[in-house]
Formats: structure tokens, sequence, C-alpha cells
């Protein structure tokens, strides 16, 4: 909200400057977010009448004003079409610095000579003075501005830019703001006095008002004013409302404005003359009744939106937006004048179902206080009849059925202590309270008092309320500052954490950079990921209100993103490429929130290694992939075991299932190159997956320590020619099998030249090791023999020669 | 005998002197000291000799051995610091080449500023915890004092499931806040309470150098006997003092938060303009850093705790920010972009 230092200092005097009064005011809650000084740039201005307007002798356009500025008078030239003869303007003496009316160039001005008459000076625009664009003619000033006064005191202003919280509605005032500066730095408030002369005939014998439906209408209050004249506002009114962002538009609206800003209470003017039977009903909408609103548009409404109606139909949506029907025009000669509250939830409910931001809405839905409606009402109307001419029926309408007795609430000196952890004594407690309105009165405890709080803060329910308001009153920087006393609670990390750390770790070791994207995505990415087209299974969560396109989905795999991510990499980076993400997927579930794993993927593109001065040029294999998932694995302590698979997104024959104890946790293996195609990734790319929470269960393992050997093993290498069909893991479990064998290693796969047809050779380096007693060559000799004729009967395997 | 031994130990050392380089050094070992040495021969017929002489002869025989061993030990030194000194000339390398290189991995900006985070608070007692992030409106908003239609809805443009229950009423959400998991917490562990709760967040906005769809926020929550509003802001300055240093001024300031009562808003002194205004304080020279407060009675109410016997405090920050400051980013969507030449900076 905006509010002028000028318009403050009505209520309450002001004597620091705008930097010290924005401190006060955000610390203590209120945010500044800025200021803008007007007229801050106003020397040389002055305040000058237009006591003689002659005729430039050589032009027909131009004239030359004498201008009194009450200590001497200037004759200057002059373009202006709206000159007066007694009119007040803004002089601008030579060396004020002004705004190019054309250019919009800050410039000082000099004495010119224009067609031969020089001027010393001239007559201001409202442009040339930066108050607003207009540059149509000179700024005419009100007749009472004091001649020869400088400008930025007559004129000048700070406009405070402020962030109301959602729940001070109070403060969406400048008598709020003037009631918060007063708190703040013990100065008085001064509040408009409110009296004006009521005609004989009262207002219930010319309206009457009923409320339908009091659980959303607390309470109606209006006025009603005759022979009103529809005009524009003086400047003054203008100006306020300018310098608040809002724009006059007559003078009965500006009005209702006017006292909103300055009271918090939004009113709306009715044209009485419009409303039928004279009868106001404020009633729950019928399903689909309809409402033109003042912007000229159709509103279809429904039950659970509140109306405001004459006799036949709906006059405006109550608290949101009056109706185009009784809307005050030029020719309306008589005003009802509503000031009422309405059920914030409601207003809150009706404002966005039909999207009508409006500062009536901000008000009612932030629930201000229905105590507020008379005193605004009354202000209103007084300034009405002030500035129309108009007449107010004797007395005002009130029908008040959601009256709310205000409760006191006890507040001790003990339950400040413990919440703020320093101890202020019940005066300080009480003042605080009591420069801020609150009621304070003493209780059966003498360290506590019973504190009601004054109509307008319609925000203290609890005790802690209270305390806040002493603590922002006494200052946040007079609480102290200390460490946690309590014991340290007992600590049971989720294992999750730090299998996520552990996995981390382990991949930027392998030379993994760990990217970000986002979980929201888009089906079009997903389908990328399937070589034949066909709907993507299962459906992905859909989001109901996407900001955009691309963000409809959330996310059913990591690889998608991580695709793109690596596409998009590809067209600026050269070398080899390796990214992993390690987040939640998000997988629908019947009724319930989606179950959310946490998954690793990582993919590989590029080269092998680095190009490098020696040498470097080896291609990724899935070999590769395999092995960092393999490392990956060991380093958690996990046997895991690779399977065929079948992944649609992975090339058929260049794919693995990650496997635990039967359990699948992921897939390792190179990505199909119709998927690389729609991603448009150029060469070929690796991928591998794990469901991190799946297999969570199985890196909690109880390591059991293992003697080191302490007799010497002996080492032996054999090379096998088998089938092509025969497996590695086919050989290697069988070897495995016997006793002393300690380890067996494949160091190599050859097939071609040497090696018949059908047929491939595969080398193997065994160790044997005993616990109890150093090997011999013989007992070596002996468990070899039978490997070999076990691989012989069950593999067909013969030794390579 | 002797004479003979005189006359192969003269001669041997003379062409031992001779030798220019290891293979002529090796053959003279092998033809003065080999197997089938002169000098050998002599030591195997040792035996035929009588006594006396056998004695004498064996001596002397041992001791020329000795002596030729030892000039050949000496040679072969000799000629190994020769030979050392020519490699190490061959074997020069430009040490300004590179390196082989390995793959460098890192962690994303985020991740280690959450890292940093976590490590500061846990330092403190916290413990981590985490929770979902598709969320019912009753753990994003109802439970923390935001009931339907209340103002504060508005300040957190909410993505929605599309999922609507019995009613028709949609209430599944992309939590706005980890303050969700601060209402989980409160509603299934119990006091004493001392958690921090990292994780992603969503709203519904458009993105611009200042805003994304998602993005990473940390509530703490502390629930005990006796927990203060000093403690708040003892805890949350022992934060920023091992964060952002210990000469950055920190201010808490009143401010609303519909879960706390008193609200609390903790801005440090700018780290551009340290506190003189620019565009990065809005002139202000503040920087928001996070949201804090004593946790309102009612919200531990609803977790089934007594508010009589239990207080705590509550704080939230935006962690995409702590980084932007750190290292002058201006721009947040590149966090999401995978973007390697951002990415590698870090």
């Amino acid at each position: 909200m905006k509010v002028s230092l000028k318009w403050l200092q009505e209520y309450i005097d002001i004597s620091l400057p705008p930097a010290d009064l924005a401190e006060r005011l955000t610390m203590a809650g209120t945010e500044v977010k800025g200021w803008q000084v007007i007229g801050g740039n106003w020397e040389n201005i002055v305040v000058g009448q237009i006591v003689a307007i002659n005729p430039h002798p050589d032009a027909d356009r131009l004239t030359l004003p004498t201008i009194d500025l009450g200590t001497e008078q200037q004759t200057v030239v002059c373009g202006a079409p709206n000159l007066k003869l007694g009119d007040k303007v803004a002089f601008a003496r030579v060396g004020a610095q002004l705004i190019d009316g054309h250019s919009g160039q800050v410039f000082r001005l000099k004495p010119v000579k224009i067609r031969g008459v020089v001027s010393h000076g001239m007559a201001c625009s409202e442009k040339e003075l930066g108050i607003s664009d207009s540059h149509e003619g000179i700024m005419v000033l009100p007749a009472e501005a004091p001649v020869g006064t400088p400008l930025a005191d007559y004129m000048g202003d700070v406009i405070f830019d402020l962030d109301i919280t959602p729940n001070r509605p109070d403060c969406l005032s400048v008598i709020g703001i003037a009631r918060e500066v007063a708190a703040l730095t013990g100065q008085g408030l001064h509040l408009p006095e409110i009296s004006y002369e009521e005609a004989a005939l009262p207002i219930d014998q010319q309206i009457s008002v009923e409320i339908a439906d009091p659980d959303l209408c607390p309470r109606y209050c209006a006025s009603l004013i005759t022979g009103v004249k529809v005009t524009t506002s003086p400047r003054w009114v203008q100006q306020r409302l300018l310098a608040c962002g809002m724009r006059p538009i007559n003078n009965i609206v500006d009005v209702t404005n006017y006292v909103m800003l300055e009271y918090g209470q939004p009113l709306h003017a009715f044209d009485y003359h419009r409303i039928g039977g004279k009868k106001i009903i404020v009633r729950r909408a019928d399903e689909g009744e309809t409402v033109v609103t003042l912007d000229g548009v159709k509103r279809v409404l429904s039950r659970d939106m509140l109306v405001i109606a004459d006799q036949e139909h709906a006059v405006a949506i109550a608290g949101v937006m009056g109706g185009a029907d009784s809307e005050v025009t030029q020719q309306t000669t008589a005003i009802l004048l509503e000031s009422a509250n309405f059920n914030p939830a409601s207003i809150y409910y009706t404002g966005n179902t039909l999207n009508l931001p409006s500062e009536a809405r901000l008000r009612f839905e932030r629930g201000i206080s229905a105590e507020l409606t008379l005193a605004a009402l009354k202000r209103a109307t007084q300034l009405i009849m002030q500035l129309t001419g108009g007449e107010a029926a004797k007395g005002l309408a009130d029908v008040y059925p959601g009256k709310l007795e205000p409760e006191p609430i006890l507040l001790s000196t003990g339950e400040v202590k413990q919440l703020l952890g320093v101890e202020f004594n019940l005066d300080q407690i009480v003042g605080a309270l009591a420069s801020l309105g609150f009621d304070c009165q003493p209780s059966d405890s003498a360290s506590a008092v019973l504190v009601t709080a004054p109509y307008w803060r319609s925000d203290i329910h609890w005790a802690v309320d209270l305390i806040e308001e002493v603590a922002r009153i006494i200052g946040y920087d007079n609480i102290p500052a200390v460490m946690l006393s309590q014991p340290v609670p007992r600590q049971d990390p989720e294992p999750i954490l730090g299998l996520k750390q552990e996995v981390r770790h382990s991949l930027t070791g392998y030379g993994f950079q760990e990217v970000i994207t986002y979980s929201l995505t888009s089906l079009e990415l997903l389908n990328k990921l399937l070589p034949e087209p066909r709907p993507f299974e299962p459906a992905p969560l859909p989001v109901a209100n996407p900001m955009t396109a691309d963000q409809e989905y959330l996310r059913p795999n990591l690889r998608a993103n991580l695709l793109a991510a690596l596409s998009a990499n590809q067209r600026h980076e050269v070398g080899s490429i390796r990214l992993f993400e390690l987040g939640k997927v998000y997988l629908p579930r019947p009724n319930d929130l989606p179950d959310e794993p946490e998954v690793l993927c990582g993919l590989l593109s590029g080269p092998g290694r680095e190009k490098w001065w020696q040498g470097g040029d080896e291609l990724l294999d899935f070999f590769e992939a395999k092995g960092i998932v393999e490392g990956l694995l060991s380093r958690l302590g996990v046997e895991s075991s690779f399977e065929q698979c079948s992944d649609e997104s992975l090339q058929p024959s260049k794919q693995a299932a990650i496997t635990i104890d039967n359990n699948r946790l992921g897939v390792v293996g190179e990505l199909h190159s119709k998927v690389l195609d729609a991603f448009e990734i150029s060469g070929t790319a690796y991928l591998f997956e794990i469901n991190l929470t799946s297999l969570l269960p199985f890196t909690i393992s109880h390591k059991v320590f293992q003697p080191i050997p302490r007799f010497p093993s002996i080492v032996r290498d054999i090379a096998l020619v088998v089938d092509t069909g025969v497996t590695h893991r086919q050989v290697q479990d069988i070897i495995k099998g016997f006793p002393l064998v300690s380890q067996v290693t494949i160091f190599d796969v050859y097939a071609g030249g040497q090696v018949p047809p059908g047929k491939k050779s595969l080398a193997y380096r065994i160790t044997f090791q005993s616990p109890s007693h150093t090997l011999t060559d013989e007992e070596v000799n002996k468990v070899q023999r039978q490997i070999l004729s076990k691989l012989s009967r069950q593999l067909g395997a013969t030794l390579r020669t | 005998m002797l004479q003979q031994l005189e006359e192969l130990k003269s001669s041997a050392l003379q062409e031992l002197e001779g030798a220019s380089n290891v293979k002529e050094l090796e053959a003279w070992r092998v033809r003065y000291l080999g197997k089938k040495s002169q000098l050998n021969r002599i030591l195997r017929s040792l035996s035929t000799l009588p006594l006396a002489e056998r004695k004498a002869v064996g001596a002397f025989a041992n001791e020329v051995k000795a002596k030729l061993e030892d000039s050949l030990r000496q040679k072969r030194q000799l000629f190994g610091e020769a030979q050392l000194v020519t490699t190490i000339k061959e074997e020069h390398v430009d040490i300004t080449l590179p390196g082989r290189p390995f793959p460098i991995g890192r962690l994303h900006p985020i991740t280690q500023t959450l890292h940093e985070i976590c490590d500061i608070f846990v330092s403190m007692g916290f413990q981590v915890v985490e929770g979902p992030e598709v969320e019912w409106d009753y753990y994003n908003f109802e439970a923390l004092n935001i009931p339907k239609h209340h103002p504060a809805r508005d300040t957190m443009a909410t993505l929605w499931v599309d999922f609507k229950n019995e009613s028709g009423e949609r209430t599944m959400l992309l939590r706005t806040h980890t303050t969700s998991v601060s209402a989980r917490i409160i509603e299934t562990m119990r006091p004493p309470i001392r958690v921090v709760e990292p994780g992603k967040v969503y709203r519904y906005e458009a993105s611009d150098a200042t805003h994304t769809p998602m993005f990473y926020q940390i509530d703490g929550q502390v629930v005990d006997k006796g927990i203060t509003m000093a403690e708040l802001k003892g805890t949350l300055y022992e934060f920023a003092r091992r964060f952002f240093g210990e000469d950055r001024k920190v201010r808490f300031r009143c401010d609303y938060f519909p879960f706390v009562e008193p609200g609390v808003e903790m801005a440090i002194e700018c780290l551009v303009c340290g506190g003189a205004g620019c565009r990065l304080c809005g002139n202000t020279g503040w920087i928001e850093i996070l949201g804090a407060g004593m946790t309102h009675p009612q919200v531990l109410e609803r977790g089934g705790l007594d508010p009589e016997v239990y207080t705590g405090f509550a704080f939230g920050m935006g962690i995409d920010r702590l980084p932007m400051l750190r290292y002058g980013i201006d721009d947040t969507r590149l966090f999401y972009s995978s973007d390697l030449r951002f990415l590698r900076q870090f």
C-alpha cells in the first residue's frame, strides 16, 4: 500500500526523517519497501500568481504573462493554452531542475530568448515537475496556494510503499499507519472530527435494509444523501488518490475511495433512484443469477456468493464489485452510501472465483472489524456533502446481526517471559499495549492484566498475539540471543539420507556432474523414451493447473529430463559428458499421495576419457557403465547380479537388469538409437538407473571381518575354449563352487583366429588359498583337474592349447 | 701357484681399469670370477694340494677373489652412477604438459549449500528429516492455520494435483513450503523435537530471473519445555554467523506467518553494498534470509501437544538465494538448466 507522509501528518506529528520512520515501521512489522520524495528536486520553484497576460509581439501562439512571486514579479514567454488571469501556478526560476515536456530529459533552466523576448523562468506543467505525464498546459494550483511559498513546502510529499501483512487489514489505511507511528514514536493521534447537519426526513422512511444471510454479512450500514451534483473532485482529493495509486473518477466515487484509504473501510455508492422498491436485501445469489458489474461484464453467480439486491434483482456483488445498473453517473442526484462488513472467506471465494481483484476485496478478505463501518460512513457522508452540496437524511441505517462482544485476554508477566525468554515488568507490558490502543485492566493477580484489543484489531485472539505486540513495540532487538539450553534430543536419522549422501559422493568420485531438473515434465518429453509410439504407461500424475505445457505431469522417471539435459549440453560440450541426478519420482497410487521413491540416474556419452596429448580416444562402452554400477554397489557392500531384461528405451542386446536377491532394483545399458534420435543426442550414450529406496534394505548389511590369509596362495591361469553361447557367469559359478578357490578373475575373452568358428576362448586367473596350511602343487593340481573336468562335463569346455 | 695368482690379480685389475661399459664389465666378471674362471679352477683344485701349500694358496686365492669382487663392485657403482646421470638426462619430461585427465564430478551448488546448512544445524543437535513433496492440503495449509479462503494462500500460489476427494474438492497439491514437514513432525514426533527439513517446494509461478516453479527450502522446528524467542534468536544468529561469516550484521524484525506468533524475519546486511543500499537489496541495505517465529499454540494443539506445557520455534528459508548471494549468480533458472558451463563453476 502507498501512504503519503502529508496525509499521515494530518493525524500525527511526525518529525522523523523518512529513512528513520521507514526503519521503525519496518522493524515493528510494517515493511517499508521504499519511498519516493515528491518535490525533492524543486529548488527555485515557487507558487506564483498570474497578474497580467500580454501578447507576444512576434508570435500569435505565445503570450507574455507576468507572474507575481510575492517578493517580485517576472514576465516570461509562455506557450501554454490554459493561462488565466488570477490563476496560481508553479513558477520555476532560472536554475530550477525540470523535466523536458517532450524528451523527458532532466535539464536545468537557463534564461532563453524566444522570438526576441528574453524569458527568466517559466510556469510549469505537471510533467515538467515530475508529478504526472500531463503536459497539455501549465499546472493550475488551488486558489488558496500561498504566493511566494516554495512549491516543495506547499506540494512536496513523501510516498511510502508499504507491504502490509495479511493479518493487519487495519494497516491498509492511513489512520491505521498513523496508529502504528503513534505507538512507535509516542506522539498523540488526532483523528478527523466528524459532524454534519441532517435533514428532517429520517432515512428509514426512505430505505429499508434486510440481511437475509447474516452468516455472510455481520453488519450493513448506509446513509442517504440527496441533492448531490456529480462532477470531478477537487485537486487535493484527486492528488491523494493518485499518490496512493487510485484513479479519480467523480466526486462521489472518489470520496468512497478516499475514505477507504483513510479508514480502511470499503464503501459503495448506489444511485438511490435506481434501487427498486427502496429496499436493500443482502442475500445469497440464486444459482445462475447474473449481474452486470461496473466493468460492463455479465457475471454468473452461484449460491456461495453474496449479493446486494433491491426488491427485483442483484445490484452489486457484495464487497467485490458494484453493478452497472445502480452505478453513480452524471445524472445521479441522490445516493445511498453503503458501509458494510462481510464474511472474509466468502469474499475471498467470490473474488477468486470471478477473478475480480479489488481494493475493497483486499480489505474484506483480511477480516476488517465490523465496528469500523459507522465511523467511515459518517466521514464519507460528511465529505460528500462538503464536495457535492448534498443533504444527508436523518440518521443512518444500521443492521448489525453479527455483533461480537470483545473478550478480554489475561496476560501475565510469566507468560511473556516464558515465550520471549526475557523479563518485562507489568508497566512495560501495559505501556506497550496501551500505546497501540489496547485497554488493560487489573486482574486478580498482581502480575497479570486483562487486555481488551481495540475494535480495529481483528487479529488479536490469543495471549501470544499480545506478546507479539509487546515484543515488537519494545523492539525485537531488546530480546537477548542465547543458544538452546535443553539437552540434545535423541537422534534417529533416516538411513536413506546417509545412502543418498554416499551415492552422491561416489558418483562425483566417478567423475559425474550432479544436475537437478524440474520434477514437472510433459508427455511429449516422456514419449520420446518410447522407440515405438504408444501411450505412456503407467500414466504419470497430472497437475491440475500447470503453468506451462512442459510442466503438466509429475515425472515418473528421471531419465527423460536427464536425456534432455544431455542433449542440451551436447550443443556446447566437445568431450565426454557424465551426468547424474538423484531425486524423487512420483508414482500415482489410487486415492492416496503418490509413492515417491528416491532414484539415481546416470548418463555417459562421448569418449571414454578426455582428449589428451597421449591418446585418450578410447570409446565408451556398455562395460564402462556397468563398471560404475558395480563399483558403486560394491562400495555400498551390496552383492548384485546382472540379468537379462527388456527396457524398451535401451538397445535390446546391450542392457542388464540390476538385481539383488531376485529383486530388480535398476537397469544399465546403451540407449536405443531411436530414443537418442528423439532427444537429438549424437553418438552413443549409456544409462544406469537404481531405485535407492528399494536398494536401501540391502545396504544395511552387517559386515563381518575376515582374517587376512596367513598362508601363501597359489595362482593358476587357464584358457578355456567354449561355445559362444556359454556365459562368463556359468564358468565362474562352476569354478567358484570348488574348495580352496578364493578368487576367480577373467582376464581375456577372444574369438577368431586360432579359435574354431562358433567357439570363444575365455582366460581365467584362479587363486587358491587355504586358511589352515600352505598349499602344495599336488593339492592344487588335483582341484584344477576336477574343475576342468566339471567344466568339460557341464559346459563342453576344453583347455586351449 | 702364488705367482700365478699374483699375475692373475694384476692382469685382472688392469683389464678392469680398461672396461668402458656395463657389457665389458660383465664379460670381465665371467672371465675372472665366473664358474669357469682360472680363479675358480684354482679354488676348486685346492683340495689336491699338500696341506701346507693348500693353506697359503687358499688364503691368497680368497684374498684375490675378495679384491676382484670389491673392485668390480666399485666399478659397477661408478658405471651405475654414470648411467643414472645419462638416464635422468634422457628421461627429462616437460612438466608443464597436463597430467592424465580424470573426469571431475561435482555436486550441484544447491546440494552443496544444503549439506553445509544441514551440517551447521546437525552440530547444534538438529536431526535432518524429509517429507513428501506431493502433499495433502491439510499438512501444507490447514494444520498451519491457513484454512481455505485465507489470504495467506495468495502469497503461495499453489500447483494442484489433478485429484478430487469424495466431496469434489482438490486436496492434493505440490507442497508450497517445507513447513508441511513440520506439520507432520509435530503430529508424529514427541518432544523434545529438534529437526531441520530440507527439500523441494513448488509454486504456480512463471519463470524469470528470480522465480522458478520449483526451488529448495529448509524448515526447522524445535519443540520442548521452555523454548523461548531468545533461543530462536540465538540459534539463528549462530547459523548466520557460521554461514555468512562473523562480521555480517544480522537483524530480526517483526513479520507475519500464520503458523507462528510472534513472527520474525531475519535479514542480513547486504553482501553487495554492505548496508548502504543498492539494487540487490532494493535500497534497504538488508537482504531477507528467512522467516521464523514461535510455533503457534493452535499448531501445537492440532499435533496433539499441550501449548501450556510445550513451546517451540520454527524457521524456514529459501536455499537457492544463498548460493546466488555467495557467488553473485543473477538468474535463478540457471540452477535447473543442467548447463555444465554453469555447474562446473562450483
